[in-house]
């Protein structure tokens, strides 16, 4: 039996080396998501390029103009002559923000009167908008500040701010344990899905049904190379993360390795389920694609973080495995936290995991229909 | 042309007969938008907070019921110490921890200059940023208001800085808004992209290719002929979820619809290009899916959807112009949300232009007959 088993493996291990172009991309995924998280895309704002209005005209009102630019996070475009040319730049996109400074600045400024500026931004962009504006807001008040000579009171409270787990506010610590989770869901769900939906559609499902082998073993010997490939790019991950961006493991190996295993089960027991509903690569494709890859990435915490979803979605979001998995690689890794701290999230991967099993068992179909 | 009515007559026929794919093609996609659109959002809202009041003085207690009636904040727990805080935020059942030290009151009416410390979980580090940020001016306003009980007149206020805050387009600043025009885009591209990249090599893989190869059919005819199905289905999408936008999320577009399925078309057919490209270079649709897979996640990742194209390295910022993706979200963002005209989206028009012509006639010149 186990030489049948092995041999079985041996040919599923022909068919993955067999295909270059697809084992080249199952490595290219990963390698390219961390370099593109890592150096390429930021949701900070870099270089917002904004226009000045300026009814003013003066010393005073070039003076705030320098101070803004000072910083270097914020490039003055140029300055606009009329109210009626403001859309143009925010139409074709050039400009974020316009600020208008009023006729008698300088006498706001200086004699203390009240002060009145504007600010417009392009809201059609909400996030860069609204930090924009809080942005330029305390720059201001800054200038004011600075412009009036005023010096802290008396009383004053001091805030010590510390940030823990991520001193160096690195943005790859929020990622590394993402891509982990869709890495191993690419490989072992949606690759495992595909694979099997090929030999239904191409039919040689059949001539293995009807071969001594048992339908279980076939299944398993199907799945274990995937398991394998996706445990090495997995730990491929890791090792990147923590050599090229100094992501560390806080926790126990032991405990990470052994999540990750549990986590490649949860998903091959998932593309097993799909690829017992589906009949063709393509249908194949589509639900895992849509149904599972998709999800995954976008309400598990790995892109967006899940306590600024509406409510439907937070509940959405506790279905899905990867929130679990993320939430203990994150706990682990970063952390390091111990088996006690994650326990529940383990728990409850594993009940998910019986459950897919139990479900792509049911649905299995042994006989030619 | 006559041929040409016969493939694309041929290539509907197996679209609408495949039931499951038809619906992941229609249904599945507009029930992503819908979730996609809701779950989308960089806010940062209900950051949690654990405080550690060693103070207990009249003032603490101030600080704290303000921390309380703030939205922003929900007191996940009160705790007797720090190491017991530390414990909870290393179960991540807290972001923020406020520490007030015993002598808080005290050190302040002497003027020694009281220290807070806040402890922030700072693995996501632009959501701690931004909740520090918070708490910081919620302390800082306390501050004002501590000093101005004290010694009246001896605060500095901004408030007689008046500055007025008007966001065009999205007065609301509403992150669906947003989202929806991008997303819609983005789902229409990712479709169309994968479904064109397994279709030739299906066709491959199952033989029937070779029976396409010895008629007559010449090669652009067939390359259009698979073109043209597709581009009708990422239509169709689009005019779903743009009334999907309309009734469910309630944005109002601005610009001209003409101008946005004018310019849908082009950017499918650039899309559809490179989708039936890849379908040439694969033996099998595993191999199709996955290559397509792989330029659709860097496409996605680098499409300015998620996060803006202007916080790239300059270097980054170029690989975005052979990004069908790229340009298509910006301009059904410029079209849809702020009434852009022709003259606004002149280069992505330029670039997608070439990107069309670009694939399109890779497509037809590798695509062979002979096998």
């Amino acid at each position: 039996m186990i030489n049948v088993f092995k041999a079985f493996v041996r040919k599923e291990v022909y068919h993955i080396l067999r295909d270059r172009r697809t084992l080249f991309i199952l490595f290219g995924v990963p390698i390219a998501q961390v370099m593109i998280f890592g150096y390429a895309i930021t949701n900070e704002f870099r270089d917002a390029s904004i226009h000045v209005l300026d009814h003013a005209g003066d010393q005073a009102s070039m003076k705030l103009v320098q101070h803004l630019q000072s910083s270097g996070n914020i490039q003055v475009e140029g300055l606009i002559r009329s109210e009626s040319l403001i859309e143009d730049g925010f139409k074709s996109g050039i400009t974020k923000l316009v600020l208008v400074i009023p006729e008698d600045f300088s006498e706001q400024l200086y004699r203390g009167s009240d002060m009145n500026i504007q600010l417009l931004a392009d809201g059609s962009d909400p996030n860069n908008a609204s930090t924009l504006v809080q942005y330029i807001t305390a720059m201001i008040n800054d200038f004011r500040r600075e412009e009036a000579g005023f010096t802290a009171g008396a009383y004053q409270i001091g805030v010590e701010t510390r940030m823990l787990y991520n001193p160096q506010l690195i943005s790859a610590y929020n990622f590394i344990p993402g891509t982990i989770a869709f890495i191993l869901l690419m490989i072992s769900a949606m690759m495992t899905s595909l694979t099997i939906a090929r030999e239904k559609e191409l039919g040689t499902m059949e001539i293995l049904l009807v071969s001594p082998l048992n339908p279980f073993l076939i299944i398993l010997g199907k799945v274990t190379p995937y398991a394998l490939l996706s445990f090495i790019n997995a730990i491929l991950v890791v090792v990147i993360g923590y050599f090229v961006f100094d992501v560390p493991v806080l926790g126990g190996m032991t405990l990470l390795l052994s999540t990750c295993l549990l986590y490649v089960v949860t998903a091959l027991a998932l593309g097993t389920l799909i690829s017992t509903v589906s009949t063709t690569q393509q249908d194949a494709m589509m639900r895992s694609l849509m149904g599972l890859m998709m999800p995954s990435m976008l309400l598990s915490g790995f892109i967006f973080p899940i306590a600024s979803m509406p409510e439907v979605l937070q509940i959405i979001s506790r279905v899905v495995p990867a929130t679990y998995f993320i939430r203990i690689l994150k706990g682990v890794m970063l952390r390091g936290t111990g088996f006690g701290f994650v326990a529940f999230e383990i728990s409850i991967l594993a009940l998910m995991t019986a459950l897919f099993l139990f479900g792509s068992y049911r649905n299995f179909k042994i006989r030619l229909e | 042309m006559r041929t040409l009515s016969f493939i694309v007559q041929k290539e509907f026929i197996q679209i609408f007969r495949n039931k499951p794919i038809l619906f992941m093609m229609t249904v599945l996609p507009i029930i992503q938008l819908i979730v996609l659109a809701s779950a989308a959002s960089n806010e940062v809202k209900d950051v949690r907070v654990v405080i550690v009041d060693m103070d207990y003085s009249e003032s603490s207690r101030d600080l704290v019921s303000r921390i309380n009636y703030n939205d922003r904040f929900i007191i996940a727990a009160f705790s007797k110490s720090k190491a017991e805080a530390e414990g909870i935020m290393q179960r991540d059942e807290t972001d923020l921890i406020l520490e007030i030290p015993a002598d808080f009151e005290q050190k302040f009416i002497r003027k020694e200059r009281p220290e807070l410390q806040i402890l922030a979980n700072s693995i996501n580090g632009q959501q701690a940023t931004l909740g520090t940020g918070y708490l910081r001016s919620v302390i800082g306003m306390f501050n004002a208001d501590l000093t101005e009980a004290v010694m009246p007149g001896g605060s500095y206020r901004s408030g007689s800085t008046r500055i007025s805050v008007r966001n065009w387009y999205n007065p609301e600043l509403s992150y669906s808004d947003f989202m929806v025009p991008g997303i819609l885009a983005e789902l229409a591209a990712l479709l169309t992209i994968v479904l064109t990249a397994m279709n030739v090599v299906r066709e491959r893989e199952m033989g029937t290719i070779e029976q396409i190869n010895v008629t007559p059919i010449k090669k652009w005819e067939l390359i259009t002929g698979k073109l043209i199905p597709f581009l009708c289905v990422g239509l169709v999408l689009l005019s779903v979820g743009l009334l999907v936008g309309r009734l469910v999320f309630q944005i109002q577009y601005q610009g001209s619809l003409i101008l946005m399925f004018g310019y849908a078309i082009l950017n499918l057919v650039a899309v559809l290009g490179l989708g039936l490209l890849i379908s040439n270079f694969a033996d099998t649709q595993q191999q199709a899916i996955f290559v397509a897979f792989f330029f659709v996640l860097v496409f996605i990742l680098m499409c300015g959807l998620f996060t803006p194209i202007e916080s790239m390295p300059t270097w980054a910022q170029y690989f975005t112009i052979p990004n069908p993706l790229a340009h298509i979200i910006s301009v059904s963002r410029k079209i849809l949300l702020k009434g852009s005209g022709l003259s606004d989206i002149k280069m992505e028009i330029i670039y997608t232009f070439g990107l069309a012509v670009t694939f399109n006639s890779l497509a037809i010149y590798t695509y062979k007959k002979q096998t």
